[in-house]
């Protein structure tokens, strides 16, 4: 699925990612957790194509250079993020924006724009899995959302975009265990043998929801450790203080 | 803004005007020129009364001593009125067509061509069209359904034949002949237009359309619209205007005139895409137009919504004077500017009955140099007790090379009014327009979303054939796509 080389970025003298190396295959889920600035956003941004520049090493996603692509190519080929921070479009519905994005998709494989009844439909289902009300989807996009609503929304057009692989950035952050609980049902029901999911976060939290098969702990533009979900578990109890002691002193490392 | 942002926005700056092919087409012209003379044989050639003749040449001799004004936030070559044809007209319309049978099938393909079809077989499901090219107007369809509910709606050379005392009564009496530089000159040598009215109690059955067209070279187009609604009754009235792309500038210098009696309500849409010159700034439309309407009784109400898309240059103000008690004006503005066009318009709203209000709206987008202002005026004269106005103008910017700008002027004689103003500025966000495209929207799709988002206020006030109109030609406007 998505295979990410010796990946740098620098701007200047800074090095915010210092050589990713990592593998993510088709139906894993894995979780990449770092305490704030060491990177992790900068990696959502190249895989997504927000960042352009200032990149070497190489990403590669179902085949393609990912590199290569715009940022809409990516996204009409299954790459899905759900935003830290979704921005606000006044004026435009949000069904509208949703029901454009899964023509564009559609448009892209070849397929006719979506039946308005069979859209309302799934959108209605998907809804209910998320607790969302009606009247959101006449709402302007994330303008005068609540920090929860916008976290939903994102997982609301995911699972409408059904993506090949899905980021999910910080989606816990802001999030109330309740609210929690509904988000990651709906990201677990979007899983299966096909897809990949990469969650971004600071707490362990949401990995109890939803079970990651690999673990990476990112430090300084560089991951430094990876390992079984358990790895989580080990954060949340001895902080990343952990982690990096464990790279300076290996012997002395709690198992 | 990143250079990305930049680039993306620059490519939308190269647009195409797709209604910019000519007709060829025979035609009756003037020569170029204008004095008493003219404006004698122009009254002549449309037959008219005396009356009409004598209040041409009143204009006339007022526009003669009136400068031009320059306080408009625009800048132009000066205009040679010396150097424009005053008349042009299809050769076919010197015996008029009697039918849509007789109307030269190139018209009818033009106006086809357009979108707008007059052939009966084609004809736009309730919306009955007036079509205006260059000077005269050449095709109004649905006329027997509207004389069944008592409508009048025809050229307005038809209406100086048909109905002379109508227009006697109401002509110049809410922009008088001698009001504007513009508004004289047009009273002086004014071609046709449209004529409504609507009588006492009925609602009109159907939107009302007006199609207006330039097609001849080195011509103007002054056309007139003169719209009466009586006492509670309602029309629904739209404007579109569209012209073939030349390197001259043209003149077009109509003026508008709505009356409103006591509990009727006009609501008049324009969607006005004339061609607004080229990339480097060659060509294209002035115009330069005078638009008012009264609510001359009580609980009259008065709408004007605008798209105005086209034009090199645009100085406009489609105002309201609340003569009757609880008069309601409103104004719902979208002003795009792209390349080198220039938009100074707005509106006024004269508070002249008790309990009058309005509101006014207005989005300006502005693109490549484009400069973009709004210019609007609340006037609450002293007998005004309890008058309300609620404004609020945005802007829209993209690239740096544009410009937008805000000139309001509140004038309040009456202490009980209530008067808001509210503005802002804002930019296509990088952010915004990267949230689209992560969701496989293209640049342009992602562009055009969020500028009829910010639109959107105004569009949800058009009928609904003119909002999808509205919202493509905004579109095309902004992506430089061929249509």
């Amino acid at each position: 699925m998505l295979s990410i080389r010796n990946l740098k970025v620098e701007i200047g003298d800074k090095k915010i990612l210092n050589g990713i190396d990592l593998s993510v295959n088709a139906g894993e889920i894995h979780a990449i957790m770092g305490p704030n600035g060491s990177g992790k956003s900068t990696l959502a941004n190249v895989i997504t194509g927000k960042m352009e520049e200032n990149i070497s090493g190489t990403v590669e996603y179902q085949g393609y250079d990912l590199l290569e692509l715009d940022p809409e190519e990516r996204a009409r080929e299954g790459i899905f993020l759900a935003f830290q921070h979704p921005t606000e479009i006044p004026g435009v519905n949000n069904i509208y924006l949703i029901k454009a994005a899964v023509n564009a998709l559609r448009k892209h494989h070849g397929e006719p724009e979506v039946d308005a009844i069979d859209f309302l439909k799934l959108i209605r289902a998907k809804m209910k899995l998320l607790e969302i009300n009606e009247s959101f989807l006449y709402r302007s996009v994330n303008d005068g959302f609540s920090g929860g609503e916008k976290k939903r929304n994102e997982i609301l057009q995911m699972l409408m975009l059904e993506p090949q692989l899905a980021l999910l950035d910080e989606t816990d952050s802001g999030l109330d265990i309740d609210a929690l609980k509904v988000v990651s049902r709906g990201v677990n029901s979007l899983a299966d043998d096909g897809r990949s999911i990469i969650i971004v976060t600071h707490f362990p939290r949401i990995l109890e929801y939803i079970v990651p098969d690999r673990v990476h702990v990112l430090l300084n533009g560089k991951i430094v450790h990876s390992g079984d979900k358990d790895t989580a578990h080990d954060l949340e109890k001895y902080g990343y203080t952990w982690v990096t002691e464990r790279i300076n002193n290996p012997s002395e490392a709690v198992a | 803004m990143n250079t990305s942002t930049a680039q993306d926005i620059s490519e939308f700056v190269g647009r195409e005007y797709k209604e910019g092919f000519t007709t060829d087409i025979e035609s009756d012209t003037f020569p170029p020129g204008l004095d008493e003379d003219v404006v004698i044989a122009l009254s002549e050639k449309k037959n008219e009364p005396r009356f009409m003749t004598d209040w041409r040449l009143k204009a006339f001799a007022r526009w003669k001593k009136m400068q031009e004004p320059v306080w408009a936030h625009v800048n132009y070559t000066p205009i040679d009125y010396q150097s424009i044809s005053y008349y042009s007209a299809p050769k076919s319309d010197a015996d008029r067509p009697k039918s849509l049978d007789e109307v030269d099938p190139k018209l009818l393909e033009t106006y086809e061509k357009l979108g707008i079809p007059l052939s009966e077989q084609k004809m736009l499901a309730g919306v009955a069209v007036d079509a205006v090219f260059d000077s005269v107007s050449v095709a109004t369809t649905f006329k027997k359904t509207l004389a069944d509910a008592g409508v009048i709606f025809c050229s307005f050379s038809e209406a100086v034949q048909e109905y002379p005392e109508l227009v006697k009564k109401y002509l110049g009496t809410v922009v008088p002949s001698g009001d504007n530089f513009f508004a004289a000159l047009n009273s002086a040598v004014f071609s046709d237009g449209s004529f409504v009215y609507i009588p006492k109690g009925v609602r009109c059955p159907m939107e009302l359309s007006t199609y207006f067209r330039i097609n001849a070279m080195n011509t103007g187009q002054f056309e007139r619209t003169l719209i009466v609604a009586d006492e509670g009754s309602y029309v629904s009235y739209l404007e579109g205007c569209t012209a073939p792309m030349r390197d001259e500038n043209q003149l077009h210098a109509a003026v508008v005139e709505l009356v409103a009696m006591k509990d009727a309500e006009i609501k008049y849409s324009t969607v006005q895409n004339w061609y607004p010159g080229d990339e480097e700034g060659r060509g294209g439309i002035y115009n330069f137009v005078t638009k008012r309407g009264a609510c001359r009784g009580d609980n009259a109400k008065i709408s004007w919504t605008q798209v105005e898309t086209g034009s090199a240059i645009t100085w406009k103000y489609p105002s309201v004077m609340l003569e009757g008690d609880r008069s309601i004006g409103e104004f719902y503005s979208v002003a795009l500017t792209n390349n080198y066009q220039q938009a100074d318009t707005g509106t006024k709203m004269v508070h002249i009955g008790k309990d009058t209000s309005s509101t006014i709206i207005s989005k300006g987008v502005s693109a490549g140099k484009g400069q973009n202002s709004y210019r609007g005026l609340v006037r609450i004269l002293k007998g005004a007790a309890n008058a309300r106005n609620y404004s609020q103008c945005d802007s829209l910017l993209m690239g740096d090379k544009c410009g937008a700008h805000t000139f309001p002027y509140i004038e309040v004689k009456n202490p009980s009014a209530k008067v808001e103003h509210e503005a802002t500025t804002s930019r296509i966000s990088e952010d915004q327009l990267f949230y689209c495209k992560q969701r496989g929207l293209s640049e342009e799709d992602s562009v055009s979303m969020i500028v009829n988002g910010f639109c959107k206020e105004v569009f949800k006030e058009l009928p609904m054939e003119f909002a999808v109109e509205a919202q493509k030609l905004l579109g095309i406007s902004l992506e430089g796509a061929v249509g």
